[in-house]
């Protein structure tokens, strides 16, 4: 099950003098899902033109599935579905009628169009305003429109750039699951956002772009390892003891910081929860609550950015 | 390389999809408005014409087209200033218009081959045109039928039908080269602007120009006759860069069956004609051949560039 479905080698990309994309390596296997982060004009979108074949790379080599997409565009295509960042429609066509369209091109037959148009749109929740033009649609809904295409379409690759951007909380919900669900029916996705809880949510593997150059792929776990603060972050309750003494002696910990009165905040690279409760009793403390958590892509990313970015 | 699939997949689904847009758009029902009710008045003023002086003629039909009553000109002239504004007016933001709605790199990430887009536009341009040159011809021959009293003849209808023809490949020259500002330049509104500043040029000022050019290349000896046969020529040549004067040649000769030539007749040309008797359909046609696939070849260069930058642009919206 561990075929690579996408795979770029030194992908680069300049306009004129600016480099955009750098020369990037990524490969993503079957069913997996990847988040592209980093900051604005750090060259997501447009490595995400150059797998789809829509840009040229300067130098360098995509493959999908194994296909060339500048060479081969009707078979990427056919397996690639795509959600551009603003995604835009015909206003003076219906929703319906604009995935019509789409089908239409993308050869579905008529009456299976209509059928997964229908249950896209449902699923989209645009089943009300499906007959509507799309010119009285919201940026949300145009979203949403955007996804049910996606949707409609059955491919086996994604790529989405930036899908919740103008989503509302419970479509942003609801975009993660159905992201979910596609995942879940093996599709292999691909987006970019800059909501880290969307990616941290539904995310396999990350990769932060900077500067056009992917400077780390890997899990969240990887990342927080990475940037010297542990995967493993524990809330620790105690009385009697102060555990930014005592903590630092067991393996593996790599800070502790004090939150309020009892309070403590371990990082580690395992979980140390054993031996710190052990430490708090030797001690002779009272231990009132352990609690494991997972790193937080948040404060990873930022940590990332502040220290490992700016030192370079 | 070899492709997969035929690069016209697609082409036809979407040129229906922009033939039925120009259909419903305000923009082409007020064009087509504009040209319906000139072309009325200019048939009108034909019949006017036409009754007053002729009794009989076998092309009573043709000279519907060709005859004008000042100050309105004639159906042919009418169509041949306004057919370029309608193919403006229809395709001038193709390509940009996609980008500005942002639905280029959606519809590029379909199945289809970019070709399919940039063609698929030409055609369904070239279907509202013929559709719409068909109903005003029809309409035409219906009023001529109603104020002549009589049917079109078989010589009537073929050289109409070859006019159509002409006039097509006259319309393609113009979407072509709309088309091709819409994929160079961004902004609709631009490339709009740089269109029909091409068709002022060449439909209004160029034969200003061509005589002014013709002077300069090639000057008059006022000691050598010949001399002004060439500057003539000259002029003659430059005036067929322009579109326009093409088409006006190929009209001339197509619905005017007693023309012989479309330039200055020379004796041997004449020598043995009946003055006055009709050339049949097919040497007519031969003769303004030249110019009909000047036109296409026209349509097919402004075509091309379109179709490389196209190609090879970068589609990000
Ligand atoms: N057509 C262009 N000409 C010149 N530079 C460009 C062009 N398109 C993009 N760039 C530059 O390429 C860089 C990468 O842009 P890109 O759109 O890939 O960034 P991004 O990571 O998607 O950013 P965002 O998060 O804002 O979407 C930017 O510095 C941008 O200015
Ligand atoms: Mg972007």
């Amino acid at each position: 099950m561990s075929t690579t479905v996408i795979e770029a080698k030194g992908l680069m990309k300049r306009y004129g003098s600016t480099v955009a994309v750098a020369g990037i390596d990524l490969s993503v296997r079957a069913g997996e899902v990847v988040g592209l982060l980093g900051p604005n004009g750090a060259g997501k979108t447009t490595t995400i033109l150059m797998l789809l074949g829509l840009t040229e790379p300067t130098e360098g080599s995509v493959r999908i599935l194994g296909k060339d997409p500048l060479r081969q565009p009707l078979e990427v295509k056919r397996e690639v579905g795509y959600l551009p960042d603003a995604v835009g429609f015909y206003d003076s066509m219906s929703g319906r009628e604009n995935l019509a369209y789409t089908a239409r091109l993308a050869g579905i037959s008529a009456e299976l169009a209509r059928e997964s148009i229908a249950a896209a749109l449902d699923k989209a929740r645009l089943a009300e305003v499906a007959d509507r033009h799309v010119g009285t649609y919201s940026r949300g809904m145009r979203q949403r429109l955007g996804v049910a295409e996606l949707l409609m379409r059955k491919c086996s690759v994604a790529i989405l750039d930036e899908p919740t951007s103008g989503l509302d909380p419970q479509s942003t919900q609801e975009l993660l699951e159905l992201i979910q669900a596609l995942s879940r029916d093996g599709m292999t996705i691909l987006l970019s956002s800059h909501m880290l809880n969307v990616v941290q949510t539904v995310c396999d593997r990350i990769a932060l772009f900077s500067n056009g150059k992917i400077g780390f792929l890997g899990t969240i776990e990887e990342l927080a390892d990475k940037i010297g603060g542990g995967a493993f972050i524990i809330d620790v309750e105690a009385d009697g003891i102060d555990l930014s003494e005592i903590g630092t002696s067991a393996k593996g910990v790599k800070s502790i910081v004090a939150g309020r009165q009892g309070h403590w905040l371990v990082e580690a690279e395992r979980d140390v929860r054993p031996e710190l409760a052990r430490l708090v009793v030797d001690a002779g403390g009272s231990l009132k609550n352990l609690d494991l958590r997972r790193a937080r892509l948040d404060q990873a990313y930022n940590r990332y950015f502040r220290e490992v970015v700016h030192e370079a | 390389m070899r492709r997969e699939g035929s690069p016209f997949k697609g082409t036809a689904t979407i040129a229906f999809k922009e033939a039925a847009d120009h259909m419903t758009s305000a923009r082409m029902h007020l064009i087509m408005l504009l040209v319906l009710l000139t072309a009325i008045a200019a048939v009108y003023g034909a019949i006017g014409r036409i009754t007053e002086t002729t009794a009989e003629d076998p092309f009573l039909f043709l000279k519907l087209l060709t005859e004008a009553r000042e100050p309105l000109p004639s159906f042919a002239a009418l169509l041949g200033f306004l057919l370029p504004l309608v193919a403006i007016a229809l395709v001038f933001d193709a390509v940009n218009g996609e980008y500005a709605r942002r639905t280029m790199s959606r519809l590029l990430a379909q199945p289809i081959y970019r070709d399919a887009v940039l063609f698929g536009k030409f055609l369904g341009g070239l279907l509202v045109i013929a559709i719409a040159l068909l109903t005003l011809w029809l309409l035409m021959t219906g009023l001529g039928i109603l104020f002549l009293g009589l049917p079109p003849s078989a010589a009537d209808i073929v050289r109409g039908v070859a006019y159509l023809a002409a006039t097509l490949a006259y319309a393609g020259v113009w979407l072509a080269l709309a088309i091709a500002f819409s994929t160079l330049i961004r902004s609709p509104a631009t490339s709009a602007l740089a269109a029909l500043s091409v068709w002022l040029v060449l439909a209004v000022f160029w034969d200003m120009i061509a005589p002014l050019l013709a002077s300069v290349l090639a000057p008059i000896d006022p000691l050598d006759p010949m001399t002004v046969v060439t500057q003539f020529e000259t002029q003659q040549a430059v005036s067929r860069f322009s579109p326009q004067t093409l088409y006006g040649e190929i009209t001339g000769m197509l619905l005017n069956p007693a023309a012989r030539s479309v330039g200055p007749l020379f004796f041997d040309q004449v020598q043995g004609a009946i003055a006055g008797a009709p050339l049949p359909t097919l040497q007519s046609l031969l003769v303004v051949w030249p110019q009909l696939a000047g036109l296409v070849a026209a349509m097919i260069l402004l075509f091309t560039l379109a179709y490389v930058v196209f190609q090879r642009q970068e589609v990000r919206a």
